[in-house]
């Protein structure tokens, strides 16, 4: 809330700075494999942003977040498939349809509490999966290769990687953006009351169904513009991306990030797709090292690694 | 000062065949602390329960400021000025204080739709929910994590959060139950300067509590009203010490 010089807040601008300033880095050392690992995981990073305005601040446990990748990726695809390359109709076309498939899946799920809730919407999530790997025509089970990315206008070029990282990046700002404004405001405060006393919040006269609903919805608009970037990105898209342990790669980014902190996810996404890439180059038995960290981390951060940077703060200070 | 400002009549309830309220009959004032005592099981939550909206009566009716209430839902009776706090408290925990009566306060100020402005320093809701908590003694406490408070402050919340809606009258369903002596004394002091300004339903088991603050007092036996008078008639009424003989809260010790 305080905007104070912290651990944390030091910790937070100088990972945004990177980020900011990565090309400078990559055209210096030419390095150009770094860049490519971080548009993914930019765009991972703004999945999970996404994931945990219903997560962490809804307290909605959704286990098919990947589905919104999907579609979004998908919209993007087929379009591109059938000959329309301008992202002027692709973005918006895939940002509706993800927001169709979460209004749809929210109004059902939302009805519905705990194991029931994660049940439903997992289920919808592999629903549009199978249905997706059905489709003959854009490649079923094989996915769908993307020979143009979105066209939008010139001097704009995704093929550039410089630009098309710094289209991510803005967008993962301003998502991130979005979000603070989103869970200060009355709505937000509405969305978090009921995640933590539903029944008290409808007793004081607040009709909490459609306000968790539009949260849901928001969330689900979101993770469908990071399938858009994927499918940009990889100039490919299949059905693996909305597959249900996608889903839950996305709920370790934000577990482990911190639920419920603004910039947690993207700390999530940065620490976990790092590590992956670390880990992997030293054994490729690499998930052995990386179980056991995931367990320390839920058994004694529950604020994840920002609620650890936090408590330096507090110590700090006391 | 004398006209009604709640009124039951006629009120009955049943549960699997316990009559639990029994053609009840009741008038507050406007203006007045009104308790409501009587031994275990005599109905008094059962009662508060139907003038707050949160159980419908079988049968009777009940009035608040001249509209008849009955069937309303708890929130529309809330905005109509009739408030009402828990037995139980129920608070939001994982959230400040200040949040947990914004809240309050935000039930009672139209939609929240309202997506991009920052909730907490829109004056419109965080004076209502400071001045509130003021009142009760919590100002200092604000910006704490609500779970990190006494049960006796959390009381206090529920308390702030009632009078956020500014109502006109406070249902009160036992505020002193599970406090020590020391909150117990806080609580009589504050519900004390409430009353000036508020009329106030308590159901209360603390005798003492009751008998310092009530100007008038109804006593319940089995759903029934049995007495309604000023504190000192309902000490000297006979059909009182009958219903409460062999209870450890005599109205003698008083």
């Amino acid at each position: 809330m305080n905007s104070a010089l912290t651990v944390r807040n030091i910790v937070v601008c100088a990972l945004l700075v990177a980020l900011a300033l990565l090309p400078a880095y990559v055209k210096i050392t030419g390095n150009i494999f770094v860049l490519t690992l971080f548009t993914r995981i930019v765009i991972l990073g703004l999945a999970a942003v996404s994931l945990n305005l219903m997560l962490g601040f809804g307290g909605m446990m959704s286990f098919g977040h990947a589905a919104y990748l999907g579609i979004g990726g998908y919209a993007v695809g087929i379009l591109a498939h059938e000959g329309i390359y301008s992202g002027l109709v692709q973005w918006p076309v895939a940002l509706l349809a993800s927001a169709v498939f979460a209004l749809v899946v929210g109004a059902l799920s939302l009805r519905t509490r705990g194991v029931y809730f994660i049940m439903i919407t997992l289920a919808f999530a592999q629903m549009a999966y199978y249905i997706i790997a059905g489709l003959a025509r854009y490649g079923g089970d094989d996915g769908l290769t993307i020979y143009k990315r979105s066209q939008f206008l010139a001097p704009l070029d995704l093929t550039n990687k410089v630009q098309f990282y710094y289209v991510c990046v803005a967008l993962l700002f301003g998502a991130i953006y979005l979000v603070h404004r989103l869970v200060n405001s009355r709505f937000g405060l509405v969305v978090q009351g009921s995640r933590s006393n539903d029944l008290r919040m409808r007793a004081i006269g607040f009709p909490t169904y459609r306000y968790r609903l539009t949260c849901f919805v928001i969330a689900g608009t979101l993770g469908g513009l990071a399938g858009a970037l994927i499918a940009n990105n990889t100039d490919f898209v299949s059905p693996s991306m909305m597959y249900w342990t996608r889903s839950g790669d996305l709920i370790i980014m934000v577990v482990l990030g911190g639920m419920g902190s603004v910039v947690g996810p993207l700390i999530g996404a940065v620490a976990l797709l790092v590590l992956e890439e670390l880990l992997s180059g030293i054994t490729e038995y690499w998930q052995i090292i990386l179980g056991p960290l995931l367990l320390l981390v839920v058994l004694f951060a529950r604020g994840g690694i920002d609620g650890l940077l936090s408590q330096i703060r507090a110590r700090v200070a006391a | 000062m004398s006209e009604p400002l709640l009124q039951a009549e006629n009120l009955a309830k049943r549960f699997d065949g316990i009559v639990a309220t029994d053609n009840l009959a009741l008038t507050v004032k406007a203006g007045e602390l009104h308790a409501i005592i009587g031994p275990n099981g005599a109905g008094k939550t059962t009662l508060i329960a139907q003038l707050g909206g949160q159980l419908a009566p079988d049968s009777g009716r009940i009035f608040f400021a001249g509209n008849d209430i009955t069937a309303l839902p708890m929130y529309r009776r809330g905005r109509l000025g009739l408030a009402r706090s828990f037995q139980i408290t129920s608070l939001f925990l994982d959230l400040s204080v200040l949040d947990n009566v914004m809240l309050a306060v935000q039930a009672h100020a139209g939609h929240s739709f309202r997506f991009w402005r920052s909730a907490r320093s829109e004056p419109e809701l965080r004076e209502p929910a400071l001045a509130a908590l003021a009142r009760v003694g919590l100002a200092d406490r604000a910006e704490r994590v609500t779970s990190a408070l006494s049960h006796g402050e959390h009381r206090l919340i529920e308390i702030a959060m009632a009078l956020a809606g500014r109502p006109r009258m406070l249902l009160l369903d036992e505020p002193m139950a599970g406090l020590g002596p020391e909150e117990s004394a806080r609580m009589v002091e504050m519900l004390r300067a409430l009353k000036q300004e508020l009329t106030i339903l308590l159901v209360e088991h603390d005798m003492e509590a009751v008998f310092a603050l009530a100007d008038r007092i109804t006593v319940l036996v089995y759903g029934r009203v049995i007495a309604t008078g000023a504190p000192a008639e309902i000490r000297s009424n006979a059909a009182v010490r009958d219903a409460y003989l062999g209870e450890a809260e005599s109205t003698d010790h008083v």
